[in-house]
């Protein structure tokens, strides 16, 4: 019985049946990870206001997610009567489906990435770069001010950012001489690329929460300004899908910062006693571990700090960012030349 | 040296990181939020709530029909009618208020020379129809059998005061 089952999963059909078990048991935790994100911002944000945050549907408010979702697919889509039906329909699910096929390169254990691409740097950059489009459908099939509005400050924003984080990319992987993101993991053994490129780290995550739109730089659905910006006009699934990729884009970003700067799921401490017991912690629960972290900054940040003018956030991405990352790439390029420390792909 | 000191400053973010550090302390902090279904904020004795007629503690209504009330009413929420009832005395066959229409100044409660009409503590009387919130003497009346001891001790309390 198991031969044949490990006979038929070599089959080219069979191949294609792991690859969708696999794909599921990856998505279906993250989206439950996306609906406690939710609750997570919520509660995090309520804390810093000295409020309780949700704490009525179930234990804690644990609930709260599911009643939300059941709340969101009950309600009526409401398709405004100027707007391009096909394509008002099109962008929420084209930035979900964006915000999910990026995690096939995702190694969130060595060797578990579904697709252990050499260029996975690449494809995660080109796919995040694709959200744009998603993001600008949205904002001119709704047919709607604000709903443009919003779609072409977040394409300026995202445009914006990527290039910096195009740059900061580019001087992890000098450190780690290859694009595959279980090599870059896995560079990281002697020391995580956060401790000898702090300033690059801290410009990434500065980046991540311009590219997901992000308080501080959540300019495009500034709720003061234009309502909710490019998804004013959505309600019910066609929103909760927006609603989705939003935060699945934020625990990717987490992610990918974990992959470059955080060590990925390797274990802190390595080479000391205190490493060796910290090695007995599997290492996707030290993945999770420093994606959590890093997604309660998000939430710390958004609960902290002022929106962005647009102005100060086009001069921030191209007059702060780009020069400074740009100068680093240079100083590390160099100071790995000078000293022989260049990486050889293997 | 000023020069210095900004752009280290700026450059190491000092004032995110002190921000950042203000949230956080916050978020340890004691939470204020009253989970308020089953837990209440303390209500003064002089809070103008839910509207209540009075009895003397021998049952006998208080209101005389002097229609002060329905006069100084800003809303014009009150409306009395009266007539002499059959041992002679003054009293009202009408007692309505419109409580959609009522915006708890508190005037009536002020002008009443037999402290009848009095604004209670109750201010949680929500209903499903509009209807239901036009008070008429029979409502009022329920009302003050209902709050009574907790009337009287808020005018026992406030007595100081006036």
């Amino acid at each position: 019985m198991v031969d044949m089952v490990l006979e038929f999963l070599k089959t080219p059909f069979g191949i294609l049946v792991l690859t969708v078990i696999k794909a599921l048991a990856l998505l279906v935790p993250l989206l439950i990870g996306v609906a406690y994100l939710t609750y997570a911002e919520r509660k995090v944000l309520g804390a810093m206001q000295l409020r309780k945050g949700p704490n009525v549907v179930g234990p804690f408010g644990l609930f709260q997610p599911f009643a939300d979702a059941i709340k969101m697919i009950f309600k009526e889509t409401v398709i405004p009567s100027g707007a391009s039906p096909a394509l008002f329909l099109m962008a929420p699910m084209l930035t979900f489906g964006l915000a999910m096929i990026a995690w096939a390169v995702i190694p969130v254990n060595d060797g578990w990435a579904i697709a252990d691409i050499n260029v996975g740097v690449l494809y995660l950059f080109a796919i995040s770069s694709l959200g744009v489009y998603g993001v600008i459908i949205a904002g001119w099939a709704s047919n709607s001010k604000y709903a443009f509005l919003g779609a072409l400050r977040s394409a300026a924003q995202m445009v914006s950012y990527e290039v910096s984080m195009g740059f900061i990319m580019v001087t992890v992987l000098v450190c780690a001489g290859s694009l595959n993101l279980t090599a870059i993991v896995n560079a990281q053994k002697t020391v995580w690329f956060a401790i000898p490129l702090f300033p690059m780290f801290i410009m990434f995550f500065i980046s991540t929460l311009a590219e997901t739109n992000r308080s501080p730089f959540d300019i495009p659905e500034g709720e003061s300004e234009i309502v909710a910006g490019f998804f004013v006009e959505y309600s019910s699934m066609s929103f909760a899908l927006f609603f989705l990729g939003e935060y699945a884009n934020m625990i990717l970003m987490s992610s990918m910062t974990t992959i470059l700067f955080l060590g990925g799921w390797l274990a802190p401490f390595q080479g000391t006693i205190a490493g060796e017991l910290f090695m007995l912690i599997p290492g996707p629960i030290w993945f999770i571990l420093k994606v959590c972290m890093i997604l309660f900054c998000f939430l710390w940040v958004r609960a902290t700090f002022p929106r962005y003018r647009y102005d100060q956030l086009m001069r921030l991405g191209w007059k702060v960012f780009l020069p400074f990352s740009l100068f680093y790439l240079v100083l590390v390029a160099g100071v790995l030349v000078f000293m022989g420390w260049l990486p050889h792909a293997a | 040296m000023a020069f210095l000191d900004r752009t280290a400053r700026t450059f190491l973010l000092a004032e995110l990181a002190s921000g950042m550090a203000l949230t956080l302390r916050y978020f340890f902090k004691r939470k204020v939020t009253i989970n308020y279904p089953y837990e209440k904020g303390p209500i003064s004795p002089r809070f103008k709530g839910e509207h209540a007629l009075r009895r003397y503690p021998n049952g006998e209504e208080r209101c005389i029909a002097c229609k002060l009330c329905e006069a100084v009413c800003p809303a014009q929420a009150i409306t009395i009618e009266a007539e002499p009832r059959d041992d002679g005395s003054r009293r009202t066959t009408r007692y309505d208020i419109d409580m959609t229409k009522c915006i708890y100044c508190g005037l009536c409660e002020e002008a009443c020379p037999v402290d009848a009409i009095v604004e209670g503590p109750n201010f949680e009387f929500a209903t499903e129809t509009r209807e239901e919130l036009m008070y008429n003497k029979d409502k009022l009346l329920a009302n003050g059998d209902r709050w009574e001891p907790e009337i009287a001790r808020r005018l026992e309390l406030d007595a100081p005061y006036r």
